[in-house]
């Protein structure tokens, strides 16, 4: 089965040695063994169901292993509808991942609502935690899944490892009503 | 042949001892050597036990009704009953009339039994104390 490389990152090459940056490195280890945890609710979750069988084959991007411990997870991928009753579990869920955490929306319920623009329904994930990338669609098609995925993967090249660490990551949890220090 | 021991002779013994103990301590520190001054995020949530997302709420080792423990013990019991209708039911032309006699009998053991647990009450599960 023919099968392509990622792709070095940059760097100084010589016969024998490669020169890069430890950020790169890392960042390129990262991006393509992502743990996701499918946070499925509906009918998105169906069509991440097909995302990650055979045909559509999430795992040539290294994630085949789907996280349900949210400690072992990288990327949270909310798919669906969710009510407001479900908003705490899906804020716990988050705050109980590790970092570096990332987080992706997947179909127009997760994003903004959706359809239901009603009183029970929490209009968009990114009202309770931070959202790195967006699915469009109502459900999206596998292909759009595996798009944001790769969007996913372009962020976690391309992150600073310091960045987790800074106070404006901190700052940036706190406005989602994050708590950062233990109290004790 | 030597069966004599000498304390030198548990040496390895020792040597396997501190460097088990050595490790522990070594690896302990090296955490918080490469882990570095720079503060991991913590918080209570983050630190919860359970991972389902749903807050915990009490204590799992709060007492429930004997009655539960009354009927799995009991449900044990008959279960074994049937248990022995296997061997019987494989062997049934063999032991003939015999066989059936006996575990004619055997069923009226269980069912004195039966009619002394439900005399007792002890199937009335949903009844108010």
């Amino acid at each position: 089965m023919p099968y392509t490389r990622v792709a070095p990152p940059e760097g100084y090459s010589a016969p024998g040695i490669f020169a890069t940056s430890f950020d790169k490195v890392i960042g390129l280890a990262r991006a393509n063994s992502i743990w996701p945890l499918p946070f499925a609710t509906s009918c998105c979750g169906i069509e991440f169901m097909a995302t990650a069988a055979a045909h559509y084959d999430l795992g040539r991007f290294g994630a085949e292993r789907f996280s349900y411990s949210p400690r072992q997870a990288d990327l949270l991928m909310v798919m669906g509808t969710i009510a407001k009753k479900m908003a705490p579990i899906v804020e716990q869920v988050f705050e109980q991942m590790a970092e570096p955490r990332w987080v992706i929306a997947v179909g127009a319920c997760a994003s903004s609502g959706g359809i239901f623009d009603t009183y029970s329904v929490l209009q968009g994930i990114d009202r309770i935690v931070p959202v790195d990338v967006y699915v469009p669609g109502c459900p999206p098609r596998p292909e759009q899944i595996l798009d944001g995925f790769m969007k996913i993967q372009e962020l976690v090249k391309n992150e600073a490892l310091r960045k987790r660490y800074s106070p404006e990551y901190r700052a940036a949890l706190e406005r989602f009503g994050i708590k950062t220090v233990h109290p004790v | 042949m030597n069966n004599s021991f000498v304390p030198e002779d548990f040496l390895p013994v020792l040597l396997q001892i501190i460097v088990a103990l050595g490790f522990v301590v070594l690896v302990m520190v090296l955490t918080h050597v490469i882990g570095g001054k720079r503060k991991r995020i913590r918080s209570i949530r983050k630190e919860e036990n359970f991972e389902c997302g749903i807050e915990v709420k009490g204590n799992a080792r709060f007492p429930f009704s004997v009655k539960y423990f009354l009927i799995a013990i009991l449900f044990v019991l008959f279960d074994v009953e049937v248990v022995f209708f296997y061997p019987w039911a494989l062997n049934f032309t063999a032991l003939s009339w015999a066989g059936f006699f006996e575990m004619l009998l055997f069923i009226a053991f269980f069912l004195v039994g039966f009619y002394y647990i439900v005399k007792k009450g002890a199937l009335e599960w949903s009844k108010e104390e």
